[in-house]
């Protein structure tokens, strides 16, 4: 008895540390301790729950714990920061796994309630679909499959059936709950199949949302489970976690100006539309690029998804401080949305040793766009197209975009003529102020950078 | 009883996550959630007991299966953020 309420203080010591580590990781000089604090919490809670009632052999304990930290490290060591999409994608996919396991182990575990049966068919239910759907999102970031939308005729009568056939299995398992039965064995295939139809249709510009809501699942799957097992930490962690993921998938909605059901289900990028345009598009060299930077006194990058690609954001930096050292004045624009997940530019380019402080936001950015000499875009598209402001056929009208058609000058790097990624044209291509520079991102702007030596 | 008291912590929680992070700058999006994503790691805690009752030996297949799959989720996701942490640095600590 003395033993299970020291684990309940410790549950509450680690409740409160992960609150304050969440609280300092909203702002950049404090978030690597907030980060550290929310791990000794995470410590003190895993040590508490080694002392729960019933544990009477440790070596399977011992032995999954090492192996787990031995994957996981690795993992967090070894990723490339440009694959940090994938990687946050399958750890979402993991912590759901984990939690699906835990509701179905609890069902050997005796006498089962009804309470526990719904829960436990919760657990399994929320982390199959975490599972299933983050290895699809983890395939189509690292465009193992296609990472366009996939719809086929009949999708919703085939999701409708299987939403019907799994809201039927759980009534059966909750009516007869047993370890073996097949209702159970049913509901967790159909989780797991559900999963995967739930990511397929969503394309790969929308994946920033789709990363957001397995994160909020995820945390969701450990609530489930900490209702299954009577487990106060983990409906507390698990809710937290939850709520982050909803307040993150809204901001990510908010920024393309789409509900979350037009995400999930629209199929969004599978049907173009929205008016042709015509136009002559300006190139320009290496050479004339240099001569209007090397005048230029307020330059702004704005990057997307292909500085990821093309791995430039070492090289961009570069740029941006010889054009400091230079006396211009050096901003990186950047989108909620650019890239495959939240933040993800932030990310590249802090690994490049950009200050934060140059990092601005869209909302900032936009009312100063008039004073930009020279916008460069480097592998956005859909965030920096102006028919979203001015084209209502336009698939992507009402999303808010940095708008780097009225700064004095834009660049766009980009490989070639091809239409973005959400499939849509871009007249921001065509425009009187813009210049294309055709190739490789990267070695554009060594190019660039060279001029300058 | 028991379950209105849980279903109470619940509440209170989702109420206090969406009040925690509701401000977090868009530079942090990406560790907030990764560093979220290894707090949903603590199904750790819950997963010792079907590991370690030897029970029966699907539980503890099960619970040992969770037991690696949570730690995974916890050990990566805390050293992968404080990877990314350690990169984002103020204009006085990069020198410039």
């Amino acid at each position: 008895m003395n033993i299970e309420l020291l684990a309940n203080l410790s549950y509450i010591v680690a409740a409160v540390l992960f609150i304050f580590g969440l609280k300092m990781l909203g702002h950049p000089g404090t978030a690597r301790r907030g980060n550290l604090l929310s791990s000794i919490g995470m410590f003190i809670a895993v040590v508490a729950g080694l002392t729960a009632e019933g544990i009477v052999s440790f070596e399977y304990i011992i032995g999954g714990v090492i192996l787990g930290s031995i994957i996981g490290a690795l993992a967090a060591r070894l990723v490339a920061m440009t694959s940090m999409p994938e990687m946050v994608a399958l750890f979402n996919g993991s912590g759901g796994t984990a939690s699906l396991l835990v509701g179905w182990g609890t069902l050997y575990g005796g006498d089962i309630a009804t309470f526990t049966a719904v829960t436990v068919l919760l657990a399994i239910l929320i982390g199959g679909i975490t599972f299933t759907g983050s290895l699809i999102a983890y395939a189509k970031l690292s465009e193992t499959i296609n990472s366009a939308a996939l719809v086929f005729t009949g999708q919703r009568i085939v999701n409708s059936l299987i939403l019907v056939a799994l809201l039927a299995s759980c009534v059966m398992f909750v009516n007869d709950p047993a370890p073996d039965s097949v209702w159970l064995y049913s509901v967790l295939a159909l989780a797991l199949v559900l999963g995967i139809m739930a990511v397929i249709p969503i394309g790969g510009a929308d994946m920033p949302v789709v990363i957001s809501l397995l994160n909020s699942y995820s945390g969701i799957a450990a609530c489930a489970a900490g209702f299954a097992i009577n487990n106060n930490i983990l409906i507390v962690a698990g809710s937290l976690v939850g709520a982050s993921g909803i307040i993150l998938t809204n901001i990510m909605c908010k920024a393309m100006n789409r509900s979350l059901a037009n995400v999930l289900f629209s199929g969004f990028g599978a049907v173009k539309q929205g008016k042709a345009i015509e136009g002559e598009v300006k190139p320009i060299t290496v050479e004339d690029a240099y001569y209007i930077l090397e005048a230029a006194s307020n330059v702004c990058f704005v990057p997307g998804y292909g500085m990821a690609v093309a791995q430039a954001q070492h090289v961009v930096k570069e740029l941006g401080e010889i054009l400091e050292r230079n006396g211009a004045e050096v901003s990186y624009a950047i989108h909620p949305v650019a890239g495959r997940m939240p933040g993800h530019m932030n990310v590249l380019l802090a690994e490049a040793d950009v200050p934060y402080e140059q990092l601005v936001e869209m909302d900032d950015i936009n009312p100063r766009i008039q004073n930009v000499d020279v916008a460069i875009v480097i592998g956005a598209n859909d965030v920096v197209n102006p028919s979203a402001r001015s084209d209502p056929d336009s698939p992507i009208y009402g999303m808010p975009i940095i708008n780097v058609d009225q700064a004095r000058t834009v660049f766009v790097l980009k490989r070639s003529m091809a239409s973005g990624f959400s499939g849509v044209d871009n007249p921001l291509f065509f425009g009187e102020n813009t210049r294309m520079l055709f190739g490789d991102a990267k070695e554009s702007i060594s190019k660039v950078v060279a001029e300058f030596g | 009883m028991e379950v209105v008291f849980l279903i109470f912590i619940l509440v209170l929680s989702i109420f206090l996550g969406f009040e925690l992070i509701s401000k977090v700058p868009a530079t942090l999006h990406t560790p907030l959630m990764s560093g979220a994503n290894a707090i949903s790691g603590i199904t750790l805690a819950g997963a010792f007991v079907s590991a370690g009752a030897a029970d029966s030996q699907m539980a503890t297949l099960l619970g040992t299966a969770a037991v690696t799959f949570a730690t995974i989720n916890v050990v990566g996701g805390y050293l992968v953020t404080d990877r990314m942490l350690s990169m984002f640095k103020s204009r006085s600590a990069t020198g410039r």
